[in-house]
């Protein structure tokens, strides 16, 4: 579904490679995770992935069911199944959450070609996933993520992501700020979403996340490049030794 | 008109080109006799003025004003959700065929005309008199001419709880149509009244409002200027406020060569209240102004401005918001924000907020801030899959929030968030 090959990218305003050479595929149905130590590109890699600026590819591709992702908008990749759970999920004072989830799945909606959802469609639809994370109300009614606990904005990433229902998701540090419960009420969410047309990239620093996430893969990014792929036990592997014994092993 | 002035000079072929012929009573010659001298003790606004430092007055004081192309009338109904009494103003005179009788309960509403007609009125004692009141510290030329010339407006007194809003509705059809429109309006003790403005009014609009609010009162206003592209205004609202009355003023403005709002509050009795608020959207050739000036002039009183701004290719935004408060005005609570969104690198937002305070035991505080779109909440609103041109719609809306939530009725609220959003939607369109 998801294939990367030789991703090369810099920072525009500066002369620093972050991305050396990234080789990935995610297929339908699988969960994969990447963890990796700080600064080793991997929040860059999602941003790529979904089109932030401040990022030039000098190098390589990296495509969504065969779609070239690095030519399209950000919008574009969105209507096309990729979505990205913010590592840090913006607030945005004076947007109600309801009229932005509204008007991002209309959006993606007519971008395919479907039937736009009325208020009393997307009313019913909407509050029977919020449910289900335990979202209630006055969190859809309020401004965009503005006041939301770190709990609560991971929360309502994972409501944008059920409600535009996306091939590809990718989660940024999605547990990052998350205490046990929080993570359950998460993971819960995403298991929900696992099926067979459907694929994850689970970006994390610990095992934590994967107990409740299990993942198909994991890789192991380091100073721009994967450079170990293996089953579940590579986290639980990190989770013991740390990245040390493994960056040794591949340098 | 009771003054000499030479034949050539400005202010008398303004003066000139302004009046229309119509019948005083005692008061109303007095009152305009008044203004005149005052205006011809001020002159006209010139580039030098401080107060015109960044609006170059000279189109509002030109001679004669350039021609502007009719526009279509498309916000009368805008508020009919409200059932206002509405008002039609053609060209700045009042058009009784277009308009609802002058009747409405709890309030006592007749022309400018026939009030100026009557030899004694109650509207002497506000008519002109708010406006030479807010002739000081700073001069306000253009709202003297008004008083000097005006014989179109309303004159309503609330009496009681009115229900219904009051809506003066403009319609611009003749291209030169160059005008004055003077409206007085007294809330007395214990009433509330609301007045909405809507329509484009003329080539060139010089209007006036002078609201008197008595204790207890409340007074509402909701008004929108545009969407006529080279129109150019200077309009004033002076409002007077006693004990625990509450006075709110919003205005939405869309599009306009030169808009000057000025807003002249002195809240003379305790524990009153003034929010003024705006938000304008323009581009190109816009140019906006809000001077806003409060005085607080009695003990713990409230005011607030907010005003917010979006600008684009060469539009420029001003904004000059003034609080004074005088030595007695004691635990005085004063605010004022003033925001500049600009679209592109070609536009300018220009700034001058002051506080000016001689009591020692207040709170005032003000900010004015000015930049870009925040790239951060575009890029989430489009990996969403929303277009960067609704994203930033979006953006915009949220921005001018902050004013649009002063408007005291939420209904009348979303009216303006509709009518905003249709038009940000049409210009993309």
């Amino acid at each position: 579904m998801l294939e990367i090959k030789n991703l090369n990218v810099s920072l525009e305003e500066e002369e620093k490679q972050i991305l050396k050479g990234v080789d990935l595929t995610v297929e339908a149905g699988k969960v994969h995770a990447i963890m990796g130590p700080n600064g080793s590109g991997k929040s860059t890699l999602s941003y790529v992935l979904a089109g932030r600026d401040g990022y030039e590819v000098t190098d390589g591709s990296a495509t969504l069911d065969g779609t070239d992702l690095l030519d399209l908008e950000p919008e574009e990749r969105a209507a096309e199944g990729l979505f990205l759970a913010f590592q840090y999920p913006v607030e945005i004072p004076g947007v109600g959450n309801m009229t932005f989830l509204r008007t991002a799945v209309n959006a993606q909606r007519k971008a395919r070609g479907e039937e736009e959802l009325n208020a009393a469609e997307f009313l019913k639809l909407v509050r029977a996933k919020a449910a289900s994370l335990k979202i209630d109300a006055d969190m859809l009614k309020r401004p965009v993520n503005v006041g939301f606990s770190g709990g609560e904005k991971k929360r309502n990433e994972i409501l944008q992501m059920a409600m535009l229902e996306p091939k590809m998701c990718i989660l940024d540090e999605t547990d990052s700020g998350l205490d046990v419960d929080a993570m359950k009420l998460v993971a819960e969410g995403v298991n929900a979403l696992r099926d067979e047309g459907r694929a994850f990239l689970v970006i994390t620093h610990y095992q934590r996340l994967l107990d409740h996430i299990k993942p198909d893969v994991v890789h192991i990014m380091a100073d721009g490049r994967i450079v170990k792929t293996g089953g579940p036990e590579l986290a639980l592997e990190v989770e013991e030794n740390g990245y040390g014994d493994i960056l040794a092993a591949v340098a | 008109m009771g003054l000499a002035l030479e034949k050539d000079d400005p202010v008398a072929a303004l003066v000139d080109r302004l009046s229309r012929d119509g019948t005083d009573g005692g008061w109303a010659a007095e009152a305009r006799s008044a203004a005149l001298s005052r205006l011809a003790g001020m002159g006209l606004p010139g580039r030098r003025d401080e107060y015109w430092k960044f609006t170059n007055p000279a189109p509002l004081t030109a001679a004669a004003a350039a021609d502007v192309a009719a526009m279509p009338d498309e916000t009368a109904d805008v508020f009919a959700e409200a059932t206002p009494l509405r008002l039609v103003f053609v060209d700045g005179r009042f058009d009784a065929d277009a308009s609802d009788a002058l009747a409405l309960d709890g309030l006592e509403i007749e022309t400018l005309a026939t009030a100026q007609a009557a030899d004694i009125h109650w509207a002497r004692d506000v008519y002109g008199v708010l406006e030479a009141a807010g002739q000081s510290p700073v001069e306000r030329p253009l709202a003297a001419l008004n008083s000097a010339v005006a014989r179109d407006g309303i004159v309503i007194r609330a009496t009681g709880q009115v229900t219904r809003p009051v809506q003066f509705h403009h319609r611009h059809t003749a291209a030169s149509a160059d005008c004055a429109v003077h409206h007085v309006i007294r809330v007395e003790e214990g009433a509330a009244l609301t007045v909405l403005e809507t329509g484009a009014a003329a080539a060139r609009f010089n209007k006036v409002m002078e609201v008197e609010v008595a204790d207890t009162g409340r007074f509402n206003h909701v008004r929108i200027q545009g969407r006529d592209r080279e129109r150019l205004a200077a309009t004033h609202l002076f409002a007077r406020l006693e004990a625990e009355s509450a006075f709110k003023s919003f205005t939405l403005t869309v599009n306009g060569a030169l808009t000057r709002n000025e807003c002249v509050i002195e809240l003379t009795g305790d524990d009153a209240t003034a929010h003024v608020a705006g938000a304008c959207i323009g581009e190109g050739d816009f140019h906006h102004d809000d001077t806003v000036f409060i005085t607080h002039d009695a003990v713990n009183c409230e005011s607030r401005q907010v005003f917010k701004k979006v600008l684009k290719s060469g539009a420029t935004g001003v904004f000059q918001g003034k609080i004074l408060v005088q030595p007695d005005a004691q635990k005085t609570d004063g605010y004022q924000i003033s925001q500049g969104l600009l679209l592109d690198d070609d536009s300018q937002f220009l700034a001058k907020p002051e506080l000016e305070i001689y009591a020692d035991d207040v709170v005032c505080s003000h900010g004015s801030t000015c930049g870009a779109v925040d790239e951060t909440s575009l890029f989430y609103l489009t990996s969403r899959g929303i277009s960067k041109e609704d994203a930033t719609d979006m953006l915009v809306l949220a921005f001018v929030d902050e004013a649009i939530q002063e408007i005291e009725d939420d209904a009348l609220a979303d009216v303006i968030r509709a009518q905003l959003a249709g038009w940000l939607d049409r210009r993309r369109g």
